[in-house]
């Protein structure tokens, strides 16, 4: 049954050095603050697992916390390279990374096998490409050739996932700790049903969640931690509460690119601050950020119970 | 990446990226339903979707069907695609309930190499995955996009070091090693209808599946896209003139780019 608790107290008493953790969104209702949290709490040795090791987990690669990656697409969405991930994958800094590789389709089965209890999923996928004869992380292959028991035909199988922890930004709680989410929701549910714990940050706790359309709540009993985290999801967007903060995407090509200006952000922008603190770029997503972080931003703010309810942060980001 | 290059100057001037951008729009037909892929593709679907084809139904992987954004998304989940889309699903059943079961009439791709049999590499440069030269991306949807689309449009610029005689990681299959190869591997759909570069347009051979140049844009020489093909190319008897774009497409692509984050 979930709890209520701050964030700091979520990532404290769900994810150990060694973990698997799967956080997940997909463009949409990522969990940038729990994975500053993470950064902040110094965790290291994880297996991070997720679709699109977006700028997330470029962070979590670059600040030294991952060991091991499974993935499906690792970029930073219409910009370009991720820098940190490229230099833990070339370099091996700050520490090499072992990857697990899969297509989207194929990680998307994988969860649904993990939350459905199944040992594996089938697919028509791989077949022909270079994905087919990777090991996975154990040095077996994680993708393999089966045989339909009815038709006769080969078909693909690949490997449930099972995280130690999922990790997700929704958009509501009530007090009891029923989630909902709405809009893209991508793989959370999967994600979180396939766990053995998961941690949910929201963007404000309510007394009674109302419909939304494309909307799907996940109850309290499928939730171990749930915190309120204000603009939980910057720089990517949660539908009805702020948009997207680009700028900040498109500065990150800049901030991450050499290791030095990474440290420089990653101490003026999460360790330096508090937990659920936004953590902005130093020039163009700072003004957005703030706005966030007070609610002004987006014309679908949903209005002062997002507003300023958070740390005692205002995340100027310089 | 190469900066675009400007195609033709003056009067009516255009970019070879702008040139290449209307190409693939006009490769889509009106009330096609086509998966679409962040970038060139997007641009064009889209680009599509506001001129000839406005019943083109767009389909994101990140679960938005029937998107009709009135600005490019700068990520594959933006919300301006939810916000307009007919319907949102999981990513889990846009994959296995639109996808692989062959609804999707086009699938949109680009590439970082190619080979002659349109097979596509996103994954790493270099010959050893586990020590690579450069590490790309990865695979995101576009294995099973390759796969499962009744066909496909592939969109790259062109140069030596992207059109190669083998790749270095087969990411997405394209016609495999030649003649047959789909079939024998189960996969459902017809494979790469198209590749649309900077400099005109390949199709593969009816009979070899051999990648061949069928079109070219204005200006555009054989010896030039000979040049900047990494293999023996083959070209048709009689290469096409490709129109240069019409007023009417550019004003529409420079209204979409100029709504666009980034732009």
């Amino acid at each position: 049954m979930a709890e209520i608790v701050s964030l700091a107290e979520a990532v404290a008493a769900s994810i150990r050095d060694g973990d698997a953790v799967a956080m997940e969104g997909f463009t949409h209702l990522i969990p940038f603050a729990a994975g500053h949290e993470v950064i902040r709490q110094g965790r290291r040795d994880l297996t991070l697992i997720r679709m699109t090791p977006d700028v997330i987990y470029d962070q979590l690669i670059g600040a030294g916390c991952a060991s091991q990656l499974i993935f499906s697409w690792g970029g930073n969405p219409g910009v370009g390279s991720l820098h940190r991930f490229r230099d833990a994958v070339e370099n091996g800094w700050p520490a090499p990374l072992r990857l697990e590789e899969h297509s989207h389709a194929g990680m998307a089965n994988r969860y649904v096998a993990g939350a459905a209890g199944v040992p594996f999923a089938v697919l028509r996928g791989y077949r022909g490409t270079g994905l087919e004869g990777l090991p996975g992380l154990d040095g077996q292959p994680s993708v393999r050739p089966i045989t339909c028991p009815f038709t006769g035909e080969t078909l693909t199988a690949v490997a449930a996932l099972t995280p130690d922890v999922a990790v997700i930004h929704a958009q509501r709680a009530d007090r009891a700790g029923n989630v909902q989410l709405w809009g893209i929701t991508g793989v959370q549910k999967e994600a979180v049903l396939s766990a053995r714990l998961a941690v949910v940050t929201v963007e404000e706790i309510v007394d009674e969640l109302t419909p939304e359309p494309a909307g799907i709540v996940l109850p309290a009993w499928t939730v171990d931690y749930v915190a309120e985290v204000p603009g939980g999801a910057h720089p990517s967007y949660a539908l009805g509460y702020y948009e997207r903060d680009n700028d900040f995407y498109l500065a990150w090509d800049a901030i991450s690119r050499e290791r030095e200006s990474f440290r420089r952000w990653l101490q003026t922008e999460v360790f330096a601050r508090e937990p659920g603190a936004l953590a902005g770029a130093a020039g163009a997503g700072a003004a957005r950020a703030a706005a966030v972080r007070t609610g002004a931003a987006g014309a679908g703010a949903a209005g002062a119970g997002a507003a300023g309810a958070g740390a005692g942060e205002d995340g100027s980001g310089s | 990446m190469n900066a675009p290059r400007t195609a033709v100057t003056g009067e009516g001037a255009f970019t070879s990226d702008e040139m290449m951008t209307c190409c693939a729009a006009r490769a889509l037909r009106d009330g096609m339903t086509c998966f679409v892929g962040i970038g060139l593709p997007s641009a064009a679907a889209n680009l599509a979707r506001v001129t000839h084809a406005p019943g083109l139904v767009l389909i994101y992987e990140s679960g938005t069907i029937g998107a009709k954004p009135g600005r490019l998304p700068l990520a594959i989940g933006d919300d301006v695609l939810a916000e307009t889309a007919d319907a949102i699903v999981s990513v889990p059943e846009i994959f296995n309930y639109w996808l692989q079961s062959g609804r999707i009439d086009v699938g949109f791709l680009g590439a970082a190499q190619l080979d002659r049999f349109g097979n596509i590499n996103t994954t790493v440069i270099g010959a050893d995955y586990a020590d690579p030269k450069v590490r790309l991306p990865g695979a995101g949807g576009a294995p099973e996009i390759a796969a499962s689309c009744r066909e496909v449009i592939i969109v790259l610029r062109q140069t030596r070091r992207s059109f190669v005689e083998r790749v270095d990681f087969i990411t997405s299959v394209g016609y495999g090693d030649g003649p047959g190869h789909r079939e024998r591997l189960g996969l459902t759909g017809a494979g790469p209808s198209k590749v649309i570069t900077d400099l005109g347009v390949l199709e593969p051979d009816p009979d070899t599946r051999e990648l061949t140049l069928t079109g070219l844009y204005p200006g555009v020489t054989t010896d030039e896209v000979r040049s900047r093909t990494g293999w023996d190319l083959a070209v048709s008897a009689d290469p096409q003139p490709l129109a240069a774009p019409a007023r009417a497409e550019l004003a529409a692509l420079h209204a979409l780019q100029a709504a666009t984050p980034g732009s």
